[in-house]
């Protein structure tokens, strides 16, 4: 696979089309708004939690941006949903960590599930920023949250 | 601009190519085709060397000391000044050295603000602002030339007023008869625009800007690399460039002011090297350029400006000019046939210079930029620091490809034949 094609694989591809997720709607429980000022894509995500308050239900947003950014919070939107609130703090800090590697990975990139088809980003420092966008505004919105 | 001038042949472009180290160099294994030159110039090597040999020969710090060092520095650095002021149609004293444009721009707008609090005596009262006093831009200007006139407006009560730019992006003098009026005192404008790449009617913004009493300064930054500029028939008050731009290294920019203007404006920066006399209560200010240099300035910088001013000389701005133009034309036209290209700009190719931004259908900027760099085409992806005008495109992001004196229509053609790919790449056509 070229350089270019690990970049935006076909999952990414069709994330970034279809876009899981999109859509706001009322009862969040926070909510966050993240701007990337270098190319202008905006995102605003929210997480809606289960009654007694330990899981995440689902994290819905909307946003504007590359294909990398669309299908990031595509992928962190079927990754989050139904995950113990407890359990996501780990999980961005992992992708963080992934997105940080430079191309070289994680040694185990299972708790990411499809989201770990963003690897190839790591290879490409100035689009890192456009992977995290989303996680960033699930991070923000936690520590709203009581 | 009527261009007769015979532009670059390729026997021209092969030699000046030699000259740049850089367009040997290979990016993602593809040989480099530099497109980015809109937001800063490659170098070659009689500036590099230039650089080098000034900091091998001449260290002293300029206009301080009496060593032969420092007397030989001093006289290298205002000689530099002597050879942009020629370049550009202007006087030695009419030149300041700043760090870039956007210093330049900052410094007449802070300065105008401390003539505003009152500094300066008599001489500066010209400057002072009255609340409610108007501070004229257009809809298109890079955030250099808008965000510190909102800063200055914002200090003073002054308002901030845009011209709109007509659907391709271009400044009309009737846009600008319905802004410019009574409490107009400062046109600031684009010469060229670094994302339209429309080429302002600057002669009727200064009638109009005369008539009602009003001070231009000129955003140069793609006119003066790009063609012959003659600031002085121009009749503009205060212009600003950067070096990098053209063909200098980063570090170093230009301001340039009218002589009985640049002596009436109180200081910006203050410090050292821009004084008379000085007690422990207050200090006298040297003439301008002096009063506008405070500290040790940047010498072997100003050195490679001198000499990239030397080069484009030597090649001739008109024929750069010229060889831009075809390829600005070219650009345009080939954009034009691929689909879902929308041009942001006029494509009259007679009323702009030899860049190009655009926006292409279902494809974000950030992404059509991604696929040609991986074919090794350097262009520029993002709002290119004005979003005002991609906001008035109903857009935030766009990708401009920029061309200069080295650039071939082989790489005009290199890109045109990458981008046309970039669509059905990302699946948004067949
Ligand atoms: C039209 C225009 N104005 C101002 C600037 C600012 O130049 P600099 O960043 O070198 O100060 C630029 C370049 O970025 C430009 O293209």
């Amino acid at each position: 696979m070229s350089g270019l094609e690990s970049l935006y694989q076909q999952v990414i591809l069709d994330h970034s089309r279809e876009k899981h997720g999109f859509g706001l709607r009322e009862g969040e429980a926070a909510s966050s708004h993240q701007l990337n000022p270098t190319c202008g894509d905006e995102l605003t995500l929210q997480v809606h939690l289960s009654e007694d308050g330990a899981t995440i239900n689902d994290v819905a947003w909307e946003g504007a941006g590359c294909s990398i950014s669309m299908a990031s919070a595509s992928l962190l939107s079927d990754l989050a949903a139904g995950m113990p609130v407890a359990d996501a703090p780990a999980r961005i800090a992992l992708f963080r960590e992934l997105m940080r590697s430079k191309g070289a990975g994680v040694a185990d990139d299972e708790p990411l599930g499809d989201a770990a088809v963003l690897e190839g980003v790591s290879r490409y420092i100035a689009r890192v920023k456009c992977a995290m966008l989303a996680w960033v505004a699930l991070e923000d919105s936690l520590a709203q949250l009581p | 601009m009527t261009v007769q001038t015979l532009p670059l042949d390729d026997t021209a472009v092969r030699r000046i190519r030699s000259d740049f180290p850089e367009l040997g160099a290979l990016v993602n294994g593809k040989p480099l085709v530099y497109l980015d030159s809109g937001a800063t110039s490659l170098k070659p090597t009689n500036v590099l060397d230039a650089e080098r040999w000034f900091a091998e020969n001449f260290t002293a710090a300029v206009h301080r000391g009496a060593h032969t060092l420092a007397a030989e520095a001093t006289e290298q650095f205002e000689r530099a000044r002597e050879s942009v002021a020629a370049f550009v149609g202007a006087d030695a004293d009419e030149i300041v050295w700043t760090s870039n444009a956007t210093e330049g721009l900052n410094l007449v707008a802070y300065a105008i603000g401390n003539a505003t609090a009152g500094r300066g005596g008599a001489a500066s009262a010209q400057f002072r602002l009255e609340p409610g006093d108007e501070i004229v831009v257009t809809e298109s200007e890079h955030h250099a030339n808008l965000i510190p006139w909102q800063e200055l407006a914002a200090r003073t009560g002054a308002v901030v007023r845009a011209i709109p730019v007509d659907d391709s992006g271009q400044v009309t003098l009737e846009a600008a008869a319905e802004v410019i009026g009574e409490r107009t005192r400062i046109v600031a404008i684009a010469h060229v625009s670094n994302v339209t790449a429309a080429i302002a009617p600057v002669d009727g913004l200064v009638r109009l800007a005369r008539a009602v009493g009003a001070f231009v300064v000129l955003d140069a930054c793609q006119s003066v690399p790009h063609m012959p500029v003659d600031l002085h028939a121009l009749d503009v008050d205060f212009a600003v460039f950067s070096g990098h731009k053209m063909l200098a290294p980063t570090g170093i920019g230009v301001l340039y002011g009218r002589r009985d203007l640049l002596n009436a404006l109180p200081p910006f920066l203050t410090g050292g090297s821009m004084i008379t006399t000085v007690t422990l209560e207050s200090a006298e200010y040297l003439p301008a350029p002096q009063r506008f240099e405070a500290g040790t300035q940047r010498i072997s910088q100003a050195i490679a400006l001198a000499a990239a001013c030397d080069y484009l000389s030597v090649v001739g701005l008109d024929r750069i000019a010229a060889h831009e133009h075809e390829l600005g034309a070219r650009l345009v036209d080939g954009l034009q046939q691929i689909d879902g290209v929308r041009l942001l700009g006029p494509t009259d190719a007679v009323a702009r210079t030899g860049l190009a931004a655009f926006d292409l259908e279902g494809v974000h900027a950030h992404d059509a930029g991604q696929f040609l760099d991986d074919r090794g085409i350097a262009v520029r992806v993002g709002h290119h620091c004005a979003q005002p005008l991609h906001r008035r495109f109903g857009m935030t992001a766009s990708t401009r490809a920029s061309t200069y004196l080295y650039n071939t229509t082989d790489d005009v053609d290199a890109f045109l034949d990458a981008l046309s790919g970039v669509r059905s790449f990302f699946g948004v056509s067949a």
